[in-house]
Parts: C-alpha cells; sequence; structure tokens
C-alpha cells in the first residue's frame, strides 16, 4: 500500500533527520564503532594472509591474502551493519525515544529506510576501511567495480533490516546478542570466507550451499578478483528475494506496532 | 471546531485491565482544559491513544477534525505532546533534541535551527543548547519536553503532568508561559495532581476515576458549588476533645491543630467566637486547602465507596 505523503517533501525530511542522526551516532562512538573492527581484521590480515598464507598457496590462481580480503571485508560488512541497527533501534526502544518517532507524522517506511540506512552506511564504511587497511598487505585489485558496490550495499542493506527485526522483538540487551553470536558469526565463518568451497568434501560442499552468505561471499570476491565458486545471477537474485522478505517483514512489524505499542 | 473528541473510548490493555470504559469528551479549540483523576485513573492511558503511543480498543478519536483512524498523519501534525515521563534520547545535546524533533515533522533543517533556538529561549534553556541531556535537572527536562513539544506550532497541547517535581518559582512562570501559549489560540489539556494549579490555569475540567469521566464542567460553576472554606486553625493551649459547634465541622488533627470548615453565612469570625466561648484560643489561621481539592477528595470518597459495594453500573 502506498501511503499518503510518502512522496512528500514532509517524509523526505524526516527520512533524512534519521538517517542524519545515526550516522551521527555511530560517527561519534567510532572507537567502539569503526576502530575494532579495524583491528580485529588487520590481525586477520596479518596471521591468516601474511604469515600464514604463504604456505597456504594460491586458490583458484589467486594469491590467498587477495583471496581472503574480500570475504574479510564483507564480514565487517554484515556484522556492523546488523550491530549498528540492533543496538541502535533497540536503544531507541528501551530509552523510549521511539515514543518521538510514534507520536510524529513520521511514515513506518521513513523510520525504516532511515534507521536501516544509517546500518548501511555504517557497514559500507567499515568495509571500506577494511579494504584500506588490507593495502598494507598486498596490492589490491578490482576487477568489477559495479559487482563489488552493489553486493556490498546489498548485504549490508540485508543484514541491516535483520539487525532491525531483531530489535523489534528484542526485550533484552541479550537478546541483541544471541543471534549475533549464535547465528550469524558461524554462518559468515562457515560462508567461505577463509576457502574456497572447493576444497571442502563433497557433502559439507553441499550444505554449504544452503548458506545464504556464501553467495555473497563469493559475488563480493568477484568483484576483486574476479572468480566466484557460485553463479552471480543466483547470488543477486537471491539477496533480492531475502531483502523482499525481510523489508516486507519490518515494516508489518512497525505497522501493527510489535514491541513498541500496548 | 473540536480540538479533541472522544465517542465512547474503551481500552483494555494485554493484562485484561480496562483503564478506560467508554469515555466521551468534547474540548473546542482555545479551551484549557484541566483533566484530573486519582493514580491509575487512565488519564495518561486516554492521552497516549490521541497521541498514537497505545492503540485503543474501541472507540472514535478526531483530533481537530481529524479522525485518528483515517487521517493519522494529519491528526499528529496537530498535536504537540509532554509526556508524564522523560522520553528523550538521554546521550543527544538538548539542541538535538529539538531540532531532530522538527524534522520528524517535516520542517526543514535550517528553519528547525531558528525554531529550536525560539523554542528553548523560550522555556529558558538556550544556555544548555550544547549540554548532554542526562546532565540537566529534573525540571530542565520537563521543560525541554515542552520545547520540543511546541517546535512545530501544535494547534493542541497536551501536558502530562508537566509540573511534577518543579520548583515553585518555575512552575510560576511555567504557568504564565501556558497560558501565553493558550493566548495565542493553542488548546491546552494538562494533568496534574495539584489542584491549586488546575484552578488557577484551567477553565474547563473533567475528573476521571476508574476509566470513566465523573464530572465535566465550567471550573467556575464548580467551585461555586463549593460552598464552604476549609481553615487550619493553630491553638494556643493544647485540646484533648474534638469542640462541638453548631453549624461548623471541625475536626482535632493534633493537640494544637483544629480544622474546621467555614459555612459562608457565619464566616470566620462566628467561629473564633463560639470558640472563644468554650475557652479555645486561637494563635494562628491558614487557608486550608483549596475549594477544588475539596470537591475532588469529597468526589473521590463517593465514587470509591460506589465501586466498593459494586453498584457502578
Ligand atoms: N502498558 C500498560 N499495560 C498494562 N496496564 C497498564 C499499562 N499502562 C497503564 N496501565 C494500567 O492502566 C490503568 C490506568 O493507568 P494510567 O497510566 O492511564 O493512569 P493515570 O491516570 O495516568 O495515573 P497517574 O496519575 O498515576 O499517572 C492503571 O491501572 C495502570 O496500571
Ligand atoms: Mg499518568
Amino acid at each position: 500500500m502506498r501511503k499518503r505523503g510518502w512522496s512528500g517533501t514532509g517524509q523526505w525530511i524526516a527520512l533524512q533527520t534519521i538517517l542524519f542522526k545515526e550516522i551521527s551516532r555511530f560517527f561519534r562512538i567510532w572507537p567502539q564503532t569503526i576502530l575494532p573492527a579495524a583491528v580485529t581484521n588487520a590481525l586477520y590480515l596479518l596471521i591468516f594472509g601474511a604469515l600464514m598464507g604463504r604456505r597456504i598457496g594460491p586458490i583458484h590462481g589467486i594469491a590467498y591474502l587477495d583471496y581472503i580480503v574480500p570475504g574479510i571485508a564483507l564480514m565487517s560488512v554484515i556484522t556492523n551493519a546488523y550491530s549498528n541497527v540492533v543496538s541502535s533501534f533497540y536503544s531507541t526502544k528501551f530509552q523510549r525515544h521511539i515514543e518521538e518517532l510514534i507520536t510524529a507524522p513520521v511514515s513506518e517506511w521513513a523510520v525504516l529506510a532511515g534507521y536501516v540506512g544509517g546500518g548501511v552506511v555504517r557497514g559500507l564504511v567499515v568495509g571500506a576501511v577494511v579494504v584500506a587497511t588490507a593495502g598494507f598487505f598486498t596490492q589490491l585489485q578490482v576487477a568489477h567495480a559495479g559487482v563489488l558496490l552493489a553486493m556490498g550495499t546489498l548485504t549490508a542493506a540485508l543484514f541491516a533490516l535483520a539487525g532491525f527485526i531483531n530489535a523489534v522483538y528484542a526485550n533484552s540487551f541479550d537478546d541483541i546478542s544471541i543471534v549475533p553470536n549464535f547465528v550469524l558469526t558461524p554462518l559468515v565463518y562457515l560462508g567461505g570466507v577463509f576457502y574456497s568451497i572447493e576444497l571442502l568434501p563433497s557433502w559439507w560442499r553441499t550444505v554449504s550451499m544452503g548458506n545464504p552468505i556464501l553467495y555473497m561471499v563469493n559475488a563480493f570476491r568477484y568483484g576483486f578478483v574476479g572468480v566466484s565458486d557460485v553463479r552471480l545471477d543466483v547470488a543477486f537474485a537471491l539477496i533480492g528475494g531475502l531483502i523482499v522478505l525481510l523489508l516486507t517483514w519490518a515494516y508489518v512489524l512497525l505497522r501493527r506496532g510489535t514491541g513498541i505499542k500496548s | 471546531m473540536s480540538a479533541l473528541l472522544l465517542r465512547d473510548l474503551r481500552k483494555t490493555y494485554g493484562n485484561r485491565l480496562e483503564a478506560l470504559k467508554g469515555v466521551d469528551l468534547e474540548i473546542p479549540e482555545g479551551e484549557f482544559f484541566a483533566l484530573l483523576g486519582p493514580n491509575g485513573a487512565g488519564k495518561s492511558t486516554l492521552i497516549s491513544i490521541v497521541s498514537s503511543l497505545v492503540n485503543k480498543t474501541s472507540g472514535r478519536v478526531e483530533v481537530c477534525g481529524f479522525d485518528l483512524d483515517r487521517d493519522r498523519e494529519a491528526a499528529k501534525r496537530c498535536i504537540g505532546l509532554v509526556p508524564q515521563e522523560v522520553n528523550f534520547n538521554q546521550f543527544e545535546k538538548v539542541a538535538n533534541i529539538v531540532i531532530n524533533q522538527a524534522g520528524y515533522y517535516g520542517i526543514p533543517r535550517r528553519e528547525a535551527f531558528v525554531r529550536a533556538e525560539r523554542c528553548l529561549r523560550q522555556v529558558d534553556l538556550w544556555d544548555k543548547r550544547n549540554v548532554v541531556s542526562r546532565q540537566l535537572s529534573g525540571g530542565m527536562k520537563r521543560r525541554l519536553m515542552i520545547a520540543r513539544a511546541l517546535v512545530h506550532d501544535p494547534r493542541l497541547l497536551i501536558l502530562d503532568e508537566p509540573t511534577a517535581g518543579v520548583d515553585i518559582e518555575i512552575r510560576h512562570s511555567m504557568w504564565e508561559f501556558l497560558r501565553s501559549v493558550n493566548r495565542r489560540g493553542t488548546t491546552v489539556i494538562l494533568t496534574t495532581h495539584y489542584l491549586e494549579e488546575a484552578e488557577n490555569l484551567c477553565r474547563h475540567i473533567a475528573i476521571i476515576d476508574h476509566g470513566r469521566i465523573v464530572v465535566n464542567r465550567r471550573m467556575q460553576e464548580l467551585l461555586a458549588e463549593v460552598q464552604t472554606q476549609r481553615y487550619t486553625l493553630e491553638l494556643k493551649h493544647p485540646i484533648s476533645q474534638v469542640p462541638i459547634i453548631e453549624d461548623y465541622a471541625v475536626e482535632r488533627e493534633d493537640a494544637y491543630t483544629l480544622i474546621a470548615e467555614v459555612p459562608p453565612e457565619g464566616g470566620v469570625h462566628g467561629l473564633f467566637t463560639r470558640l472563644a466561648a468554650q475557652g479555645i484560643e486561637v494563635q494562628g489561621i491558614r487557608n486550608g486547602s483549596s475549594r477544588l481539592e475539596q470537591y475532588f477528595m469529597r468526589l473521590i470518597a463517593e465514587s470509591g465507596d460506589r465501586d466498593g459495594t459494586g453498584a457502578a453500573a
């Protein structure tokens, strides 16, 4: 349903306000939001890439370090997009200033776009920091910038949405760390960040194909080095479908006031 | 046109608690309206429904002619809300809270800065604009919420206990400020437990108790009904028994204090004379509770009795 006023400048200004607020929030607390990712990923690059990578040898003819940089960058995009929205929106609820948005004539779409947009920007900023850090260890090439940017942005959007949904259902600070720790992290690590699934036994390879993050990591990696374990069209169709699904879910939750209104 | 129109408004919370049991209310534009009632009566529930924070169970709400179900956005634009409890971001700077609020109402950023300055100056918080809001005192937080509520020039300003925990001086300047807001044409609805405040500010009053409106009339009319004045008398010598004095209801608070209800015919003078006749000397006299307070207490006591016997329909 198209809401009256969505196209209006009023909603657009409200969206900008939320987005600006969200972006300034994570920049203001950058030692918590940007720095940790830069440090952890520099360590990954140092240990797995520069030190062990020499012994591991190339994958698909690509130096191991270059092979893992895209995966590590996308891992940061995923966790940062997710955690930005889940913690910001949960604390908005927890501190009750969500009430400012509910009493104001802001449409559900503007609220959603503002928070998810904030998560996307955080994901991309941290992703860029990680790629820049990698520049100290290796000479990165970019094979397909369009694929890279599109997959990076879509992945950020998907996980920002997931973080939003998590925040809506969350009733405690525990609830906002369960999904990232017990669902997201395993899926990311098993999503082919550090290896090609061709190196796996066949049964495990089959199981891995059921992990959506595998498709995103591979498509994103294709943007850098031009090789992928999966088909690009499949990867984009999958992420598009998932985004539509979560977007609808998040919108319905907001519309109903789930976890917000009594 | 009415600033607020409620028709058979009902709310049952998830725990099956019936907070509003069919409220009808009509508040004309330009009114200064007091919504009173004891703790748990349903005042905040009513206000939260009007400002979209709580979903109603049934009934109709119209704000400045806009139906809340059909025209929610337009209705929201008309309302400025000062909630009972602090609900701004405690880690945000004072100015940003007001500026962002303007943004949520679609006011462009540059204009938002101008308005935020105006509103913060009006409530004497401009000096604090760069302070993180957590560091404000309780009274300042309330004033910040008033500034925030006014930034989009609402036609209807709703304040849920705005003066709770505010010192006397600021309370009086807040009253003056609210009067001036009302004079400029904004309808004001206020809840408070300070009846003196309602008596001072409001021209119309509704009392809600156990989710029902039990009184809804003009302040003057209501006050005229409370004929007797209450006084507290300080005695020179202690007394052990309540003196019985015809025409006056006298209660003993302690050995040195009496509370007397004085009807208009007899006056305070008559009371003094009769007390003196019994050898009781009065050293000092204080005006007791306000007339509204007396009315209120009587009413709530009555309605409590009714509920106790289960006679309430
Ligand atoms: N979110 C909620 N869930 C369940 N019950 C609620 C909720 N909010 C309020 N109530 C109940 O509804 C009734 C009315 O509460 P409300 O807050 O409207 O009273 P009030 O008149 O504002 O009281 P006060 O003067 O103390 O602020 C109370 O019995 C309260 O316990
Ligand atoms: Mg209340």
